[in-house]
């Protein structure tokens, strides 16, 4: 998603003179090509993340449109009050991009892993909260939202080959992506463990589970009453996300549950525990937090009351 | 008269912090002379609206009935407005928020106004403009990390239209600034992060207008002016006493801290 991200960037700063990028010292082979096609506006800002911030907020009260760069954590964490009195507060233009949600640096230790940013993104009622599950998806986000008015964050997978089947790069600001719908079940995706989702939703298939597939992407402003139209369908909501349970994808689905009293029985995937202090890949770290493919159809069965 | 602009600035901080019973009164007497000089001498603002005006941003927010009093003295904002200042639904508050006119930032928590005042500078040479940027800091601001982070920033990129001005009255909220966090010598912890220094009387109001002006023997350098400033300056029982960070007056010390302000020349 990265190279998408960038390409389409790059792309659009061709277009529009008020595109900056700063970067916290991060995008080795990633800023690249936007730094060579646009030299004089592009930004490293060293390792100074509040600073980063700061700077692209007076960058975009005096017209500009910078969007700032770095690893999820250090994008959004550091730098987060001044992202809330700044952009936030001013409702200035200024681009987060946190690359590597979830446990995609997943050698790199808890320090570099993405894993409540959307809860304490989401919990400010006026910035733009994305997050793609693959790079084509990443692209057509990008062009929807680069010149919204007020902040945006959005949040990036590091994998450009990943393709989520049938998702086709569509992207409507507030609305779900309905990939297939099912009478028994429905998970709802978030990022780029959407891969997982996906696996898992085909598996289901072959087991005559009929069970839908939806990625949430716009998060918020939460994208409310589409969600309430699909959850009233289904008897059962699965939500998956490679972030702690508390305040990302899975709360949203429980709050509009409960907001507009709905039936459905919601099943949450997530990181529950403080991960174990262990080196590993994403995939391990998904599988030590029970969101791998398998993993997913042995919850979704169990919830429908079916043996595996 | 710059001076008679600082007197009208202390009269509307005494009347105003009485009216709302609130205090911060030390810390907006101690930069009235700054921004009297800023405000009548210095900053190009032909309109709080205009893309090429002058930046101010006030960064030690807690001063804001000081700000509030220069802008109604400019005529930006309502004078019947500040009589709002600290009341129910007021956009008056302690410190300055979003949408108030001549408010550039809104502010409170300190170490934020100087990242956003090199944004400003920056933004300023990328579009070819002369404006300039001035940022006021109080002295224990200077604890925060993150002014030396646009410290180190705004030398790198040269950023000379770009003026922080430091509060330096030596108080910070529960006590000495050298006794809670030692910040000496900090004129040459700026030198030393590459900005040119100067140190100034902060309520000598020719010396404040010389050393605000761009000052070329700094070389693309960003500016800082250590203000040496007193807090609660022109209220004697006031003056350095650490109880008038956070206090507000009686009546009877309102009394006697007005008449010693209209005495004074």
């Amino acid at each position: 998603m990265r190279a998408a991200f960038m390409q389409t960037l790059t792309e659009l700063a061709s277009q529009d003179p008020r595109i900056l990028l700063l970067t916290g010292d991060l995008g080795y082979m990633a800023v690249e090509p936007f730094a060579e096609k646009h030299p004089s506006r592009f930004i490293n800002v060293g390792v100074a993340e509040q600073n980063m911030i700061g700077v692209a907020t007076g960058l975009a009260e005096a017209g500009f449109i910078p969007f700032v760069y770095s690893i999820v954590p250090f994008a959004v964490l550091r730098p987060y009050e001044f992202i809330r009195n700044g952009p936030i507060q001013h409702r200035w233009p200024v681009r987060i991009v946190g690359v590597g949600g979830g446990f995609e640096y997943g050698t790199n230790g808890l320090s570099h892993y993405g894993l409540e940013d959307i809860a304490v993104m989401r919990a400010q009622p006026s910035i733009h909260v994305i997050a793609p599950a693959d790079a084509q998806q990443t692209r057509t986000a990008l062009l929807r939202a680069w010149n919204l008015p007020g902040p945006v964050y959005l949040r990036i997978g590091k994998d450009d080959r990943q393709v989520v089947p049938g998702l086709s790069g569509e992207f409507e600001l507030g609305r779900l992506q309905t990939l297939s719908e099912g009478s028994e079940a429905l998970i709802i995706a978030m990022g780029s463990v959407a891969m997982e989702a996906a696996a898992a939703t085909v598996a289901l298939r072959e087991r005559n589970v009929s069970c839908g597939l939806a990625i949430l992407a716009h998060v918020n402003p939460a994208p409310v009453d589409h969600l309430a139209n699909l959850l009233e369908k289904v008897p059962l909501v699965i939500t998956v996300e490679a972030h702690y349970c508390a305040g990302g994808a899975g709360s949203l689905v429980a709050e509009v549950i409960a907001e507009r009293g709905l039936r459905c029985r919601l099943v949450r995937c997530g990181v529950r525990t403080l991960p174990e202090a262990v080196s590993g890949s994403a995939r391990f770290h998904h599988q030590k937090h029970g969101l791998t493919a398998e993993q997913l159809v042995g919850t979704v069965l169990q919830s429908l009351g079916r043996t595996s | 008269m710059t001076h008679t602009v600082a007197k009208q600035i202390r009269r509307i901080i005494l009347r105003q912090s009485r009216r709302a019973n609130v205090g911060h009164i030390g810390s907006a007497l101690s930069v009235a002379d700054i921004l009297a000089v800023l405000y009548h001498d210095i900053l190009r603002i032909p309109s709080p609206r205009d893309p090429e005006r002058d930046r101010f941003v006030l960064s030690k927010g807690h001063s804001a009935l000081a700000l509030y009093a220069v802008l109604s003295l400019k005529g930006w904002l309502d004078e019947r407005e500040l009589s709002t200042f600290c009341g129910e639904g007021s956009r008056l508050s302690v410190h300055p928020e979003y949408g108030v006119p001549g408010v550039e930032l809104a502010t409170g928590s300190l170490g934020q106004g100087l990242s956003f005042g090199a944004g400003a500078a920056l933004a300023a040479r990328m579009q070819n403009s002369n404006r300039r940027v001035f940022v006021l800091l109080s002295d224990a601001e200077c604890d925060e990390g993150s002014v030396w982070e646009a410290a180190l920033f705004a030398a790198h990129h040269r950023l000379s239209n770009l003026v922080a001005v430091v509060d330096r009255n030596g108080q910070q909220a529960l006590g000495r600034t050298e006794e809670v966090l030692a910040l000496e010598p900090l004129a040459a912890k700026w030198q030393s992060f590459g900005w040119h220094a100067q140190e100034v009387d902060g309520h000598d109001l020719e010396a404040l207008r010389r050393s605000l002006q761009p000052a070329p023997q700094a070389n693309g350098q960003p500016q800082v002016i250590i203000a040496r400033t007193t807090l609660g300056k022109g209220v004697s029982y006031m003056q350095s006493q650490i109880k008038w960070h956070y206090w507000p007056m009686s009546e009877a010390e309102y009394n006697q801290a007005i008449a010693e302000v209209e005495a004074a020349p």
